[in-house]
């Protein structure tokens, strides 16, 4: 490289100074100063490069993905603990990892963390950088006009006062921040990209933020309603319930729904037959202690929505009506007991259980269980299966075994009530000798032997279960995603770019007009850019007749061997 | 009920029938582009080799200056604005296309583009009839997606050629690949025409199934430039430094656009659909806010999104960083676009989370 060649590049440099508030890149080797305060320096600028900020982003996709591949107990604590169950071996290797708990593991959130370090110790220099940028003004033209990646000149009878004063009107006209400085016109447009560019990394500040008080603050609970029940949001009415770590109990809001009605919808034929179309869980609700009632509709993508609280329809499935008779013929028992559905086509499982005030025929106090098996459309008689055929009610089945005895749930310890602990409890016989087992339709009663009473099979509800839950400062996360996407598309589509135009009176009395843009990355549009400022300039200042017939019409005062030839179209830009 | 349920059978029957005479008529365009690509090569150009021996022999990093083509006439009147490479890039000139400058090659592509223009209004028929059979945004499961993914990037593709950009290199390229995203499609991921479970059921799917089809699309065509970049920087490399590529490399490559241009084609796709990638997985988190009762919950889904958003934003910051500009970069943008082919692949079909109902 020939010595003119770095001076250029050195007042090229100067022009093209502050055309971003991106940081320089230092060279990674150099030694820092030592001392503590050396190296803490060295560090901090290390942290707040570009270098550092690209590998830390690299590593923080890299991070993500064993999260998507093995099972998260923030996502699905079973299918963590199947994996365990299955994957002996790297189990162990796994959970020092921190595998299961990706999200919130020490080395995911230490990448993350250090990103956002990384980023604020970015941002606020260049915020800093580019408001002085705001109040400066573009520099002055470099004295080579030429170098610069669009450049364009002629001459004119037009004094260059006059051209500089016609240059910084068009120019302002366009919105350009022009000044003159000594024989030529300073100007510079696209300052949005830069606003673009630092709201859209403060907008990432904004939605991390937001994100983890959601998470600090959130609470989540399950409910299931059966169709003509209700829920009333404290703690106790859930079934389970997680929270934030910083989650208070008054958190919640005070309202409470039941639900009068849910109605599901299902295919009826075609290959999709069962697929499920419609599910509406038809509820009143009120809200505070006291509040109006009112009518929603909750559907699978509509939650309901009270003061930021979401009611969410989760699930659903069926809860037959049984009732039972004593050894008295005294009902003791009439409920809806939900049923847990175990395929699409909503075969469902689980207990019934009679605690309280039955009593056999010779007045004793005793306990009744029963294994209930539920099909909303049976197969048919001898079909021999107890599997059901459709998720509609078609034709409701109710499949029962009962037991005697001490349903132990007075043992203190927490039951499933979707399951019978038959530990103390002895089988209904049947005059064979076995089992007592019977299929019921609905409105159909088993006998139970030796005068023991009576099971009906009523009448068939539904139940809808319902996810409630709370995730504060998501309104703050979404007006930073809104805020990223627009800081993005100014950062991205909007091009930062500096004109010169330059006006000197030549040896010959004709003013000489040089015109040079440069931008932050090449593009096609500079050049255009220039020609349509140069026509508009040029309709001011038209081109002087030439008054030389030298053949070589090359007017630049500056001419210096390195003018471009003029080469044939092909490769110009498009 | 069962009159409706025949008119949808119907229009199902006709979409499969509109698609597989697509996917004849991509077959027809294929072949097409083989011709221009072969009479093409009868020409002699080597035009890189000129234009680099001609840099080093003038000393190089000066950078060359060329006069902007303005518009017929009006440039008599106007001054001519005179451009320059900075500084240090390699500036030469772009390959003649697949056609070579041949009148036949050049015959025979635009025959494969008057066939790519018929296979795509095909196509989207296809598409079209298959939304109206199951009267829904055609987006239920990946057989659709599939055929609307191939569609868009078919469009865009056209879209750019209707501007008069130079795009006519993509041109095998995606047929090729548009049949295999049909083949696959029809054969391994078919699905009869049916409607959509109740989760599905929004308003956002149409909003974020949409910008997820367009911007996977056109990421594809911004990830083809970076492919050829690559492809084509060594081979100008291999020349700049003396080097004499193979004689099919150089028959190949010699009439793509530059390196540059190719660098600059992808940067601006990509630069272009990161804000609308950006909009597609936050649409998503409003809808899964909707569906799902949190707006992120690190499903696979969810996490392959972010992971390549974050691969595409280190791209984009490569590009920003010094030493980083060029094939470091185009790596990157590489292994995102890999990322987002594992989200739409990989994900659906060995990774389970809540995004799988779709019946593949
Ligand atoms: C949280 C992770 C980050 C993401 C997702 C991100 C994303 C982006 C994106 C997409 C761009 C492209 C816009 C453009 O080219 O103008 C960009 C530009 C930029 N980013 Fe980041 N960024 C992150 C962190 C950082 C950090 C930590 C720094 C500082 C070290 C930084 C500094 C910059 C700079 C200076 C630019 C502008 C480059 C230019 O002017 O062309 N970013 N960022």
């Amino acid at each position: 490289m020939s010595n003119t060649n770095t001076t250029d590049e050195r007042d090229l440099g100067r022009a093209g100074e502050q055309l971003s508030t991106a940081p320089r890149e230092e060279s990674a080797t150099s030694v820092p100063a030592m001392g503590v305060i050396g190296w803490a320096r060295w560090f901090w600028r290390q942290l707040t490069s570009m270098r550092v900020a690209l590998i830390l982003l690299f590593l923080l996709s890299l991070g993500a993905i064993p999260g998507s591949l093995i099972p998260q107990n923030s996502v699905d604590e079973l299918k963590v603990q199947t994996f365990k169950e299955t994957h002996t071996t790297v189990t162990p290797i796994y959970e020092k990892l921190q595998f299961f708990d990706v999200y919130s593991s020490v080395w995911f959130s230490a990448i993350y963390i250090l990103l956002f370090i990384s980023l604020i110790g970015c941002i606020v220099p260049r915020t800093g950088q580019f408001v002085g940028q705001l109040r400066g003004r573009p520099p002055g033209a470099p004295k080579k006009l030429t170098r610069l990646p669009a450049y364009t000149t002629w001459r004119t009878d037009a004094g260059p006062d006059q051209v500089r004063e016609a240059a910084l009107g068009i120019l302002r006209r366009r919105r350009f921040r022009s000044h003159t400085v000594g024989d030529a016109v300073s100007a510079e447009k696209g300052y949005l990209r830069e606003t673009g560019n630092l709201l859209f990394h403060i907008a990432l500040i904004v939605m991390l933020v937001a994100f983890a008080g959601g998470q600090l603050f959130k609470s989540e609970g399950g409910k299931l309603v059966v169709e003509g029940d209700g829920f009333a949001n404290t703690i106790t009415q859930y079934d389970d319930f997680k929270s934030g770590s910083l989650f208070d109990n008054d958190d919640l809001a005070p309202f409470s729904f039941d639900l009068q009605d849910f109605v599901g919808t299902y295919e009826r034929g075609g290959p999709q037959r069962g697929t499920p179309r419609t599910y509406e869980a038809r509820v009143t609700y009120s809200e505070g202690a006291d509040g109006e009632t009112k009518k929603k509709v909750i559907e699978v993508n509509k939650p309901l929505d009270v003061d930021g609280t979401k009611v969410y329809l989760n699930a659903h499935g069926y809860a037959p009506v049984v009732s039972v008779k004593d050894g008295r013929g005294k009902e003791v028992y009439r409920t809806a007991v939900p049923l847990l559905p175990i395929d699409n086509n909503v075969t469902s499982t689980g207990a019934i259980k009679v605690m309280d005030g039955y009593k056999d025929r010779n007045g004793k106090k005793s306990q009744l269980g029963f294994q209930a098996f539920f099909v909303p459309t049976f197969a048919g008689d001898g079909q021999g299966t107890m599997f059901s055929q459709y998720p509609g009610l078609d034709y409701p089945v109710l499949a029962l075994n009962g037991y005697h005895g001490s349903l132990g749930v007075d043992s203190g310890l927490p039951q499933n009530v979707y399951q019978l602990d038959t530990s103390k409890m002895k089988e209904f016989k049947d005059s064979n000798g076995d089992q007592l087992k019977k299929r019921l339709r609905p409105g159909e009663t088993m006998k139970l032997p030796d005068g023991a009473g009576s099971i009906t099979f009523e009448s068939v509800e539904e139940w809808a279960s319902f996810q409630i839950s709370r995730q504060p400062a998501s309104g703050w996360a979404l007006t930073g995603a809104i805020a990223a996407i627009a800081g993005l598309a100014g950062s991205l589509f909007i091009q930062r770019r500096r004109v010169w135009v330059r006006a000197v009176r030549g040896t010959d009395g004709v003013t000489v007009v040089e015109m040079a843009g440069l931008g932050r990355s090449e593009s096609a549009k500079l050049p255009e850019e220039l020609g349509d400022l140069a026509a508009a300039l040029h309709t001011v200042a038209p081109t002087a007749p030439d008054p030389d017939p030298d053949p070589d019409p090359d007017p630049a005062p500056e001419t210096e061997p390195g003018q471009p030839a003029e080469e044939s179209a092909e490769g110009a830009e498009k | 009920m069962n009159l409706a349920a025949a008119t949808n059978e119907n229009l199902a029957n006709i979409s499969n029938t509109l698609i597989y005479s697509s996917m004849a008529v991509y077959t027809l365009a294929f072949f097409a582009h083989i011709a221009e690509w072969v009479f093409g090569s009868r020409s002699k150009v080597g035009r890189t080799a000129a234009a680099l021996k001609e840099d080093s022999a003038t000393g190089g990093s000066a950078g060359k200056a060329q006069v902007a083509q303005g518009g017929g006439t009006a440039l008599l009147e106007r001054p001519k604005v005179v451009t320059r490479s900075a500084a240090g890039t390699r500036d030469v000139p772009d390959g003649p296309g697949a056609a070579g400058g041949t009148f036949k090659g050049d015959l025979w592509g635009r025959i494969a583009i008057s066939l790519t223009v018929v296979a795509f209004a095909v196509q989207a028929g296809g598409v079209v009839a298959r939304a109206l059979s199951v009267q829904r945004a055609p987006w239920g499961n990946m057989y659709e997606f599939s055929i609307t993914f191939s569609t868009v990037a078919v469009g865009a593709y056209l879209t750019l050629l209707a501007l008069r950009k130079n795009v006519r290199w993509i041109g095998l390229l995606l047929v090729t690949t548009v049949l295999l995203d049909l083949g696959i499609a029809t054969t391994t991921l078919y699905t009869d025409s049916d409607q959509l479970v109740p989760a599905l059921h929004s308003y956002w799917l149409w909003i974020h199934v949409s910008t997820a089809i367009i911007c996977g699309a056109v990421f594809y065509l911004g990830a083809v430039g970076t492919l050829l970049y690559l492809f084509r920087d060594s081979y100008e490399s291999k020349l700049a430094n003396g080097g004499t590529p193979g004689k099919f490399a150089t028959s190949v490559l010699e009439r793509l656009p530059a390196a540059k241009t190719l660098d600059t084609f992808s940067y601006r796709i990509n630069a272009a659909v990161f804000p609308l990638w950006t909009f597609t997985i936050i649409a998503g988190a409003i809808w899964a806010g909707d569906a799902w009762g949190r707006y992120w919950g690190w499903d696979p889904k969810e996490v392959w999104s972010f992971i390549t958003w974050v691969a595409y934003a280190c791209y984009l910051h490569a590009r920003a960083t010094a030493g980083w500009k060029g094939r470091k970069a185009a790596y990157l943008a590489l292994i995102a676009f890999g990322c987002w082919l594992f989200n739409y692949y990989g994900v659906n079909i060995f990774v389970t989370g809540k995004h799988s109902y779709a019946g593949v």
